[in-house]
């Protein structure tokens, strides 16, 4: 009986997997395909015609630029906001604590449409404030920076949960050290604390540029005409799709495939160095036991 | 405060505290302010803004009440404003995108952490990853080959004979649903998993060794013990599925709307800002009372959730 149970158990979990990963197939197969319309059924033959397609269109390499500026500024902005509001909160203690907290993880459940409206209508505002109508200059005007702004506003709370996470198990004794031998305050904060939480920024800053390049809601009301990959995508599924998309896909997710499959062959490595370890340490210890 | 001061110094201190609250003031508080107040000015011409015409009232909320349609269910007529239904529909389908989640995800969150091979665990969490890496419009578009009507999924169950004739995926709600499902079910998957993670499994075989039933070792042990888990997934999955948008455009088919779909359409073809702000102000407000609800009835706080 018990046994049966796990069988079922496994039997769900390959099920899992392939509900997980078939549509991925499915768009990466599409790619391939000779049809006008993205499908793997009816199969009219190899080709990769539809490569050649993607990178003729010149508003979906734009779109993809600008897709890339976005992250990386959000990914930079987030960054910075969000290591000094977990070095913050780590300080703090009490009821402006919670309150501090409770606001910043808020962000994250704010729906996308109520971030993305509000910042629009705040700086469009702010611009009619201080201009004469016709003359508003940048940054009052509807455009990608908007939308930059309009991610990190919930995106750095992501970063802040990750190195507040790495900052609890930090010790504050090596700053006090590094304070009685005389280092200054900017020595303490970048040759003790930021190399602590490299790990928690990096992965920050990785979250972050995802996020990015997955946002849509933010950047669809903020972006005033101009193009980001999911917009772009989105318009071309609303309206005539060919499979070019899917080669870009396919493109993309290869790209996530060789990222995890590094990360994969790493981590295996660094468990074998680490068994290694282990076991020669347990030799060591048996022959002190022995002498 | 002053423990920072003594570490980093007044400079780097003041500077930290400006980057916060740059964020919290500039990118958060203010823009919900200004939209809260927006929300009750009217949609006028250029001209009018400013003059005597523009007097705030409750005339954007009350545009939810506008144009009813008559619907009936289990055989009962009754007349609804349109946007009124697309909300409750909204929440419904939301409601049950929630729970289909929570039934995928808890059964492989139990295996994942209780019974599959710790060695293999790793590798099993990075190819769940892969999907989750993939934007969102590429999923949802991958969702729209599939379902199509002359798609892979109509084929291959017509190939396997377990239909007859093809058939019609997106229609009403359904393909939002299950693209909706999809997209956020290891939203579900991963928070369930740390909590049950932390369950001594000890208490499992000393529940199974004194002769529990397995549905009631996982109804008074491992259900209890996950429930932060269960509701920071729950939270998670609701808000995001009421919140999109590109999902429910995506899949949505000609008789479904999404409440979000409907603000975008007074923002983006209307170009009523003033109705949308109303509008996402009303949305914001479901979640913050669905977030509240959620978190009396499992009884945790919001820092738990987060984690």
């Amino acid at each position: 009986m018990h046994k049966l149970r796990i069988t079922l158990a496994r039997l769900y979990m390959g099920l899992f997997l392939a509900f997980m990963l078939a549509p991925l197939v499915v768009m990466s197969g599409a790619a391939f395909n000779d049809s006008r319309l993205p499908s793997i059924v009816p199969w009219k033959g190899f080709t990769t015609h539809w490569f050649e397609a993607m990178i003729n269109d010149g508003r979906m390499m734009t779109a993809f630029g600008n897709t890339l500026i976005v992250a990386l500024a959000v990914a930079i902005l987030a960054v910075i906001v969000g290591t000094a509001s977990a070095i913050l909160i780590n300080s703090i203690s009490g009821r402006v604590r919670t309150v501090l907290y409770s606001m910043m993880i808020s962000t994250i459940l704010i729906p996308g449409v109520v971030i993305g409206i509000s910042t629009m209508i705040l700086w469009t505002r702010m611009g009619g404030l201080l201009f004469e109508p016709g003359q508003k200059l940048w940054p009052f005007i509807p455009g990608l920076h908007l939308s930059v702004l309009g991610q990190v506003s919930y995106i750095a709370a992501m970063v802040m949960l990750l190195v507040l996470a790495r900052l609890q198990s930090f010790d504050a004794g090596l700053e006090e050290a590094a304070l009685d031998l005389g280092a200054s305050h900017a020595q303490v904060l970048r040759r003790i604390l930021l190399p602590y939480l490299y790990p928690a920024i990096g992965a920050g800053g990785a979250v972050a540029f995802f996020q990015s390049i997955e946002n849509y809601n933010v950047t669809q009301f903020t972006r005033g005409g101009m193009d980001t990959l999911t917009v772009y995508v989105f318009s071309m599924v609303r309206s005539g799709v060919t499979p070019a998309i899917n080669a870009l896909a396919f493109l993309l997710i290869m790209v996530t495939l060789v990222l995890a499959l590094i990360y994969e062959i790493n981590r295996r490595r660094l468990a074998r160095i680490e068994s290694a370890r282990e076991a020669e340490a347990r030799r060591a210890t048996a022959l002190e036991e022995a002498i | 405060m002053n423990d920072l001061i003594r570490r980093y110094g007044v400079t780097i201190t003041a500077l930290m505290c400006l980057l916060v609250a740059f964020w919290l003031v500039m990118l958060v508080i203010v823009p919900n302010i200004t939209l809260f107040e927006q929300s009750f000015r009217p949609y006028l011409p250029v001209v009018d803004v400013g003059g005597p015409k523009d007097v705030y009232s409750l005339g954007n909320y009350a545009k939810v009440f506008d144009g009813s349609i008559e619907r009936s269910i289990f055989g009962y007529t009754y007349i609804i404003p349109v946007h009124v239904m697309t909300f409750g529909l909204t929440i419904w389908y939301s409601i049950v995108v929630t729970v289909a989640c929570f039934a995928l995800a808890y059964p492989l969150a139990f295996f994942m952490a209780k019974i599959a091979n710790p060695k293999s665990l790793p590798t099993l969490l990075l190819l769940l990853f892969i999907p989750l890496w993939v934007s969102e419009v590429l999923r949802a578009f991958a969702w729209w080959i599939i379902l199509a009507f002359k798609g892979p999924l109509n084929a291959l169950l017509l190939a396997l004979g377990t239909i007859d004739k093809p058939v019609r995926w997106i229609v009403d709600y359904d393909g939002v649903v299950i693209g909706l499902t999809y997209t956020y079910v290891l939203f579900m998957l991963f928070p369930i998993y740390n909590a049950i993670q932390s369950l001594d499994t000890n208490q499992i075989e000393a529940a199974d060794d004194l002769g529990a039933p397995w549905w009631k070792i996982h109804w008074r042990i491992v259900l209890p013990h996950a429930k932060p888990g269960i509701a920071s997934g729950c939270v998670m999955v609701f808000m995001l599925s009421a919140g999109s948008l590109l999902v429910p455009s995506i899949l949505g088919s000609t008789t479904s709307q999404w409440f979000t779909q409907t603000i975008d359409q007074w923002f983006k073809d209307a170009l009523d800002w003033n109705t949308a702000s109303a509008y996402a102000f009303i949305l914001l407000l479901l979640c913050t009372v669905f977030v509240s609800i959620a978190l009396k009835v499992f009884n945790v706080k919001l820092s738990d959730i987060a984690k």
